[in-house]
């Protein structure tokens, strides 16, 4: 299997005219895992929907390339057609619409990109049978598949929820942002090996946002970046990770005094629309 | 234009006096039935019609609606052209429910198989008139529905024809779902169909009936109707009331069930024909510990109103209701939902429940969901609401994010809001004739997205 790459450069991207990516490069390769870690409103989960295309966010400058092949000029479902995957930090849920239903029209548009909507889907025992399996591995019960998306889910519910449909998509490159959080250690374990599993099967390349270190005790990353104030400001490999748990980022701030201002604001802007959440 | 002006005047021409001495005259019923229809049209004549100042008609303008261009139906033989009309929808339900009846315009052209029908009677108004002269006159048109609810029930009650009767006498259990298809085909205009249900002490049945037009011209047509439900203690009724008229048809609608002492009565409307649709649901809870689940599915496009009117009357103690609307608007549609809850003096330990929840499709649509309580009990437990909201683009995004295009997303979002009544529903062939309505109608809209007119 030839190695796709994944190639984010001087992206800028803004919410609401306010600019909170300001140049991320990043480059994945099929295969590799990468860790993206950054304090709260750094702006990781930015950086995920802008790949993934949500209408809310701008890209003023730069390009996203897989394989390429520009993304940027890509809706979101022919994103994930041509193999970029997306587990969100907070899954929306669909009343009224089964995971099975859902992960069946999902797999179905995602294995035949050709396909117009209103042609078969694909065959259900085929289908079913591959889901057990893939649930087996995440030590979900098949009852699950019949409960309505995300509906009422638990926290954990929903992030195995998001892993279970990593590892039926089997996509090019997954971006998991905070995948990890709201589990305990038994959840993050078994969720970490779905998609060492996935990632094994198709070679998936990973980008792993995360505060913490727990998780990358099981997806063992071999690159590791920290956004901070909207730009990566540092890539090493896996002694990061320590450096950050013990340190925190305080180092950071004093190196990089630019974007430290930028991080406060972002980070009382952050504040703020908590408030008013 | 004046607010309060009469929308129509009731201009008689095919339903006025000298048309109803034929239709009579071609009806050749007993005394008794004459002198109730002579009554009724007495009343049609002495009811005022409907003005835009009434509450009910205020946001249902039927300004438009002539009730001069059409005439009541007479009676006539149905041909080999009619029963191929009707085949292959008559032969669907068949395959789903045990046995029916099948009227298409205004005349019976199918019986229901009575080796079917476990011990119930489960005929046409017009033979239940000659063969079970005593049920009819005991329960039609003075218990459930009397003429004199509107100038429509009594137009309805003078000119009824077609209509079908089941009766279920005490005791007996039809396992079997039974079903009544009604069309208007052809050259078929007028429909004036009359639904009476009896269940006896402890009977229980499942009824499905379905009303839909049949290759009809691009003409006016009207439906005038009426639905009786009577309930004995213990009794048990599912029934399933789908409209599917095409987008020319009036339809005006009186219904209304009397739940006995410790009955069951589930009613689940499916709302998706018509141009104009004013439709008055109602259940009263008449016998202590009776209840009622109320189940609608509405789904509107083009320039349909559908105006359905819903009241949950408890007027006897420990009673429960439980009321769930769903309705999908899009082009220049219009839902109109009143709801009411009354709750009697004495109907205390009384349980209900209304919902009304719209998924508005397009920003020409409109949903207005006016939910109501009237209580006079003091130990009730009564909960209402109603939404109205836009297919949520973060749902959209996040199925899109899965390789779902636009389109296909908004159809599973739209088919999973009404999953929550779908799930209530405990026939699949029911279930599926709803889906599969929503889904054409949904569809269309893609057809005129594609080629703005
Ligand atoms: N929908 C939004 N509207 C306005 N500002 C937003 C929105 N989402 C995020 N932001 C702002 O963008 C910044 C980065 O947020 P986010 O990408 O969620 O950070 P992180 O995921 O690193 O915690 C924060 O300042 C936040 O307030
Ligand atoms: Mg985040």
């Amino acid at each position: 299997m030839s190695s796709k790459v994944l190639k984010i450069d001087n992206l800028h991207v803004a919410i609401a005219g306010k600019e909170i990516l300001k140049g991320v490069n990043l480059t994945i390769r099929q295969g590799e895992v990468h860790a993206l870690m950054g304090p709260n409103g750094s702006g990781k989960s930015t950086l995920s929907y802008a790949l993934m295309g949500h209408p809310n966010y701008e890209v003023s400058e730069g390009s996203v390339t897989l394989d390429g092949r520009e993304m940027l000029e890509l809706e979101p479902d022919e994103r994930a057609k041509a193999g970029l995957f997306l587990a969100f930090q907070y899954p929306t849920s669909i009343p009224g619409v089964t995971v099975a239903n859902f992960l069946r029209h999902a797999v179905t548009n995602v294995r035949n990109p050709e396909r117009k909507e209103g042609e078969d889907l694909i065959s259900m025992r085929d289908f079913r049978k591959e889901m057990r399996e893939r649930m087996d591995e995440l030590g979900m019960d098949p009852e699950f598949a019949r409960r309505y998306l995300n509906e009422g889910f638990s926290g954990g519910e929903k992030k195995r929820a998001e892993v279970l449909q990593l590892s039926m998509l089997q996509p090019a490159f997954a971006v998991l942002d905070e995948t990890d959080s709201g589990l305990d250690i038994d959840a993050v374990r078994i969720v970490a090996e779905g998609v060492n599993k996935v990632a094994a099967r198709v070679s998936t390349g990973v980008l792993v946002i995360t505060h913490y270190k727990r998780i990358l005790d099981y997806i063992k990353p071999g690159f590791v970046h920290i956004l901070y104030g909207g730009r990566i400001v540092e890539s090493g490999g896996p002694e990061l990770v320590d450096l950050l748990e013990k340190e925190g980022y305080d180092w950071v701030r004093e190196k990089y005094p630019e974007a430290a201002r930028d991080e406060d604001e972002m980070e009382q802007h952050a504040a703020a629309g908590q408030l008013a959440h | 234009m004046s607010s309060a002006s009469t929308m129509s005047p009731p201009a008689a021409g095919g339903f006025g006096e000298a048309s109803f001495e034929t239709f009579l005259k071609d009806r050749d019923e007993p005394a008794w039935l004459v002198r109730r229809r002579k009554d009724a049209f007495a009343t049609f004549q002495a009811t005022p019609w409907p003005k835009s100042s009434d509450e009910e008609w205020r946001r249902t303008d039927i300004r438009a609606f002539k009730l001069g261009a059409f005439a009541a139906p007479l009676r006539r033989q149905t041909s080999a052209a009619d029963q191929t009309i009707l085949a292959p929808l008559y032969d669907g339900m068949s395959a789903h429910y045990a046995t029916g009846i099948a009227h298409l315009n205004a005349s019976v052209a199918r019986s229901a198989d009575s080796s079917k029908l476990g011990g119930a009677l489960f005929v046409d108004l017009a033979t239940a008139v000659k063969e079970h002269p005593e049920l009819v006159e005991r329960y039609l048109l003075t218990q459930a529905v009397t003429p004199d609810a509107d100038a429509l029930s009594a137009l309805h009650a003078a000119f009824w024809t077609g209509g079908t009767l089941l009766y279920v006498p005490k005791g007996v259990k039809v396992e079997a779902p039974l079903f009544s298809l009604i069309g208007l085909g052809g050259a078929g205009n007028v429909d004036m169909d009359h639904t009476l249900i009896v269940l006896e002490d402890g009977a229980e049945a499942t009824l499905v009936r379905e009303s839909t037009s049949l290759g009809r011209p691009d003409t006016p047509a009207l439906h005038a109707g009426a639905v009786e439900i009577v309930l004995g203690r213990g009794a048990k009724l599912q029934f399933v009331n789908i409209q599917n008229w095409d987008q020319q048809t009036w339809h005006f609608s009186r219904e209304r069930a009397l739940v006995g002492r410790d009955a069951q009565l589930q009613w689940t409307v499916g709302g998706l024909g018509s141009r104009l649709s004013k439709v008055n649901q109602e259940v009263v809870l008449n016998g202590e510990g009776a209840s009622a689940q109320v189940n609608g599915v509405l789904f509107t496009g083009g320039r349909q109103h559908l105006a359905y009117f819903t009241r949950q009357d408890h007027a006897a103690p420990h009673t429960t209701s439980d009321l769930l609307y769903k309705g999908g608007l899009k082009d220049h549609s219009r839902l109109v939902w009143r709801g009411m809850i009354r709750v009697e003096k004495d109907a205390q330990r009384t349980d209900a429940y209304q919902k009304d929840d719209n998924l508005v499709l397009s920003d020409s649509a409109r949903a207005d969901s006016i939910p109501g309580l009237e209580i006079e009990a003091n130990d009730v437990r009564c909960t209402h609401g109603a939404t109205a909201g836009r297919v949520d683009e973060d749902m959209i995004f996040y199925a899109r994010s899965r390789g779902v295009a636009r389109e296909e997303a908004i159809r599973l979002i739209v088919e999973g809001f009404f999953a929550n009544v779908y799930d209530r529903i405990t026939l699949e062939p029911v279930r599926e004739t709803l889906r599969q309505a929503v889904a054409a109608k949904l569809e269309q809209r893609a057809e005129t997205a594609r080629n703005p007119s």
